[in-house]
């Protein structure tokens, strides 16, 4: 109730703990202190304090329903507020109990933070794992480790720093949290609000110091542009206007925007919110856009970034955590409520579930009460999405059972998986120890060249690779030597020389396509090994692929007319005619067209870029 | 353009003042001082320039001038944010919304929101005001003249079955007279309208059951509440998907506290009904309660009305609705009586402690 600076910033933070370390305790001490508690409120706890035992039990100012009171535990989330000088606090108080995961992870999908309880006496429980677990899971990267009751354990820091290093050993597998750790007695208030003189080995902050000055992280960060259209507003003939919600990047006047899933291009005409119209909007501002063409956009449609667009499939993989006491039937229908749109849906496969004691995979056919499982699943259309990891709002989703209308899981996209059922698709992954997929920028790129004689098929593979690797969210750009020489080497001829030069310019653009993280799929003959080893030198992520067929073969399909230009002497130094076509050793992969299909061609190509791009094992 | 501040201390209406004076902003026309510190105030001109940053924002506000927003969003701004997406959810998912209007602050808040969320289309569903026929004058005349200033529809229901039988606070005590005259008839005007999704401003704050209530908060085809299986909530993702009688309330200011409305209503400068400012008002004084003398209250033997200086803090029917002694006469000064005090809001309300956990006992039951 003090303070209240009207820029000061809002942290959501999550509480959970196990059963009798603390947690009411640590709240109730969080918002008395902090001057969160009216003294009528005050008055009743004193009043059922007094029931038990004579000291104030601040455990009870949180307590709220009458069955949580008389079980003395809690079974749903609360939510708590208070204010310092310098933030504005949320607490969604979560239960401890296993079987009640599913309110822990209602109030964990909106947090920043999670203040994990540890009592001193008892050290890392397997629920702490578990609550450290799920709140990574669902993309909390700021963790807090309370160590409570340091005061039963005569404030000794060897206690503290054991626990300290039990967790960090334990929960080290999760990659970008930032872990704090804070010694308290909740009871006594000591490290709570203000430091502690019982603990003068410790020199971190108090616990509210630290949550009034964490980096209050992503939500904020703008990222890609997304704006998913909740309703359509008119006014007469004139206005028609797209009502919704920022949910990453910013949007201003003038902005070039695509609409999807049409696919349509337009320009931000205005950005209005009431009567104002916006220079620009950043995320979470929820405000209405027109544009300057006419679109007949609907709720559920979506305005992106045309330069960072968004993957778009009908199959994906995903981590659920299974919330309903009716366990997962695989290929039955599910309601999917993604963005703005409800769709049809089905659990494919399921992949697995996590052992919680373990951190282990187990291969399971279903998924149960509080099971977190990875799975493979089908809309009835394509979505668009983004990876969980790279955007909470466009990566995440519930699962509605239509017969009961409960809502039955909680998804995360991990990514996309265009053909589930095809073998030479993504192997069964492991979602969970390896953790998300690493964002596009950091992800390592990768050469792919197809060579061989003209007519070969490089083109016709290279097509058909790319939307095989489009459709599985890699990023991937198709340099082929035939347009390519239309527009970058329009100036080049067919000469020994202009041909080096051709396929020196590719080799280039490549490699820095490549440096990107960018997939680059090049078609070009390039006949002289020696040139396709010193690409192969330069760039290291190189896969070569030597799409073979006997000239008489290529000849004869002869797509493009050269081979007839080339006899008839029209065309000088053509490859297989009067220059040359030097074939690979030892290529990574070798496409026999004349007697392969064009698919066993192309998923010998995909599964090679796809061992390249699955993550490995720490 | 017409910019109407309402309820500002006389220092800010004189430095507003000073900026008209100083033609930063045109203004023609009346200046009304009555009632107090009310203040109205035409403006013209393409910029509108003055120098603090609250004038500047509420005037803006009315005058449709461009701002520039603030990269990082305050928490008012977030929470601004988050309702109006609820608002919008609701009207794109149900058929028949309506919004319990209950002429508080908290509705008038709620009211401006939905305002903005659909802006410039008008706001999409209809009000609704269960009328128990206690409640204050002042209140009836402020829910008037907001719908007919908003051009807003509104839907008033009364339990006039129990009104004939003569149920009263007075008669009945309040926890029966409330469940007849609210929640029997919320439930019965939700009924009577087909109201799939009843959006209502209960803020999780403001009571420890309501700390556990989801934003999409279902209920039974009794309209009642089971807070042991509630459906999980997470993310913004509302499921919408009701079952043969079900119906649903709709919490979006779920995530507001008191201080956050007040200072919500004063950066927006959002009308209020005047009952929330101190003046002199004839109460009865009983215990520790000020109850306001209106309709055919029972005066105790012994017991005499006096003038004293007093608001209220949240506002019900007039029998279960104790006044707070307090100076604060306008918003700020609300706001500076908020930040000190040391009583929760709704303990004078006499229907919430009837008995423990009384107001779980009665959500249960139907009660928003």
């Amino acid at each position: 109730m003090s303070g209240d600076t009207p820029g000061k910033g809002l942290l959501r933070l999550l509480t959970a703990g196990s059963v009798d370390d603390g947690k009411s305790t640590l709240i109730g001490r969080l918002l008395y202190e902090s001057g969160g508690v009216y003294d009528d409120q005050l008055e009743s706890v004193r009043k059922a304090s007094t029931q038990k035992n004579a000291v104030l039990d601040l455990s009870l100012i949180t307590d709220g329903l009458r069955a949580e009171r008389e079980q003395a535990i809690t079974i749903d989330v609360a939510y708590r507020y208070f204010s310092t000088a310098k933030r504005q606090f949320i607490i969604a108080d979560a239960p401890g109990h296993e079987q009640y995961t599913r309110n822990m992870v209602t109030g964990a999908t909106t947090a920043d933070l999670a203040v994990l309880l540890v009592d001193a006496r008892k050290g890392i429980l397997e629920q702490t794992r578990r609550h450290a677990y799920v709140s990574w899971l669902l993309g909390i990267r700021q963790v807090v480790v309370a160590v409570n009751k340091m005061d039963l354990v005569n404030f000794d820091s060897r206690i503290f720093v054991d626990i300290r290093s039990k967790f960090q050993e334990c929960t080290g597998f999760m990659d970008k949290v930032d872990r704090h750790f804070v010694p308290v007695s909740a009871l006594n208030g000591d490290n709570v609000v203000w430091r502690s003189p019982a603990m003068p080995w410790y020199a971190g902050p108090s616990l509210l110091e630290l949550l009034e000055t964490v980096t209050i992280n992503e939500n904020h960060s703008p990222g890609d542009f997304r704006f998913p259209v909740q309703n359509v507003i008119r006014l007469g003939q004139d206005f028609r206007g797209y009502a919704g919600q920022v949910v990453s990047g910013v949007v201003k006047p003038g902005q070039k925007v695509v609409a999807l899933p049409s696919g349509q291009r337009t320009t931000i005409d205005k950005v209005h919110f009431y009567h104002q119209t916006l220079d620009e909007a950043h995320p979470p501002r929820s405000v209405v856009l027109t544009v300057s063409d006419h679109l007949d956009l609907g709720r559920g449609d979506m305005l992106v970034d045309p330069e960072r667009m968004p993957q778009v499939s009908q199959h994906v993989a995903a981590n659920l955590i299974w919330m309903s006491s009716v366990p997962l039937r695989p290929n039955a229908p599910y309601l999917m409520k993604h963005m703005t749109q409800v769709l049809c849906c089905s659990i494919a496969q399921v992949v697995s579930k996590l052992d919680i004691h373990t951190f282990e995979d187990i291969a399971v056919d279903t998924l149960r009460l509080n099971d977190i499982g990875a799975v493979e699943m089908e809309m009835h259309k394509p979505i668009c999405f983004d990876f969980y990891a790279c955007n909470r709002a466009m990566g995440s989703f519930i699962m509605i059972d239509p017969a009961s209308s409960d809502t039955v899981a909680a998804g995360m996209i991990l990514r996309n998986c265009a053909t589930p059922s095809d073998p030479s698709g993504l192997r069964p992954f492991s979602a969970v120890p390896y953790g998300p997929r690493p964002e596009p920028s950091q992800a390592k790129g990768l050469a792919v060249w197809l060579t061989g004689l003209s007519g070969s098929g490089k083109t016709t593979i290279c097509n058909a690779v790319f939307t095989e690797i489009l459709a599985r969210g890699i990023r991937v750009e198709m340099l082929d030597a035939d347009v390519v020489r239309k527009h970058l080497n329009s100036d080049l001829g067919f000469s020994k020389r202009d041909r080096d030069e051709n396929v020196r310019r590719l080799g280039f653009l490549a490699e820095l396509l490549t440096r990107h993280g960018v997939l680059a799929l090049v078609a070009a003959i390039s006949p002289y090994r020696a040139v396709r080893d010193d690409l192969r030198r330069s760039m290291g992520n190189f896969v070569e692929v030597y799409v073979n067929a006997p000239l008489s073969v290529c000849e004869e399909r002869d797509p493009k007319g050269l081979y007839k230009r080339a006899r008839a002497g029209e065309i000088a130094g053509f490859t297989g005619i009067d220059d040359p076509y030097e074939a690979p050793l030892s290529p990574e992969v070798q496409c026999d067209t004349a007697v392969e299909s064009i698919k066993t061609c192309t998923d010998k190509v995909v599964t090679a870029i796809v061992e390249f791009f699955l993550p490995t094992k720490p | 353009m017409v910019c109407q501040v309402y309820n500002y201390p006389k220092e800010a209406t004189s430095r507003l003042l000073e900026a008209v004076e100083s033609n930063a902003v045109q203004h023609f026309g009346e200046r009304q001082r009555q009632p107090p510190h009310h203040f109205r105030l035409y403006i013209s001109g393409p910029e509108v320039k003055i120098a603090s940053i609250e004038w500047a924002t509420t005037i803006q506000q009315y005058c449709g001038c461009r701002r520039e927003f603030a990269k990082t969003m305050s928490h008012l701004d977030i929470l601004e944010a988050e309702s109006i997406y609820i608002l919008r959810e609701v009207v794109a998912e149900f058929s028949r919304p309506a919004m319990l209007y209950s002429i508080g602050k908290d509705s008038s808040v709620m009211l401006r929101l939905a305002e903005k969320a659909f802006f410039p289309g008008k706001v999409p569903f209809p009000l609704l005001h269960v009328d128990t026929t206690y409640k204050f004058r002042e209140m009836i005349e402020f829910r008037d003249e907001t719908c007919r200033r908003l051009g807003l529809q509104l839907i008033v229901h009364t339990n006039v079955d129990a009104i004939a039988d003569g149920a009263s606070p007075f008669r009945l005590g309040p926890s029966q007279c409330c469940g007849l005259l609210k929640t029997k008839a919320l439930l019965d005007a939700l009924k009577a309208g087909r109201i799939d999704a009843a959006i209502g401003g209960a803020r999780r704050e403001e009571e420890k059951s309501r700390a556990k209530e989801r934003v999409f908060s279902l209920r039974d085809a009794h309209g009642q509440w089971d807070p042991k299986n509630q459906r999980p909530e997470v993310w913004n993702l509302y499921n919408s998907r009701l079952e043969g009688h079900q119906t649903i309330r709709i919490f979006p200011l779920s995530n507001w506290t008191e201080l956050d409305i007040w200072q919500y209503i004063e950066r927006e400068g959002i009308p209020v009904v005047p009952l929330y400012f101190a003046k002199e008002r004839r109460v009865l004084v009983r215990g520790d309660i000020l109850i306001p003398l209106e309709h055919d209250i029972e005066v105790l033997p012994n017991e005499r009305s006096q003038l004293v200086l007093c608001r209220m803090r949240s506002l019900g029917c007039t029998y279960c609705t104790g006044a707070i002694r307090s100076s604060a006469d306008t918003v700020p000064k609300i706001i500076q009586e908020l930040r000190t005090v040391r009583r929760s809001e709704r303990e004078n309300r006499i229907i919430d402690h009837d008995q423990e956990g009384s107001m779980e006992l009665k959500k249960r039951e139907g009660y928003f």
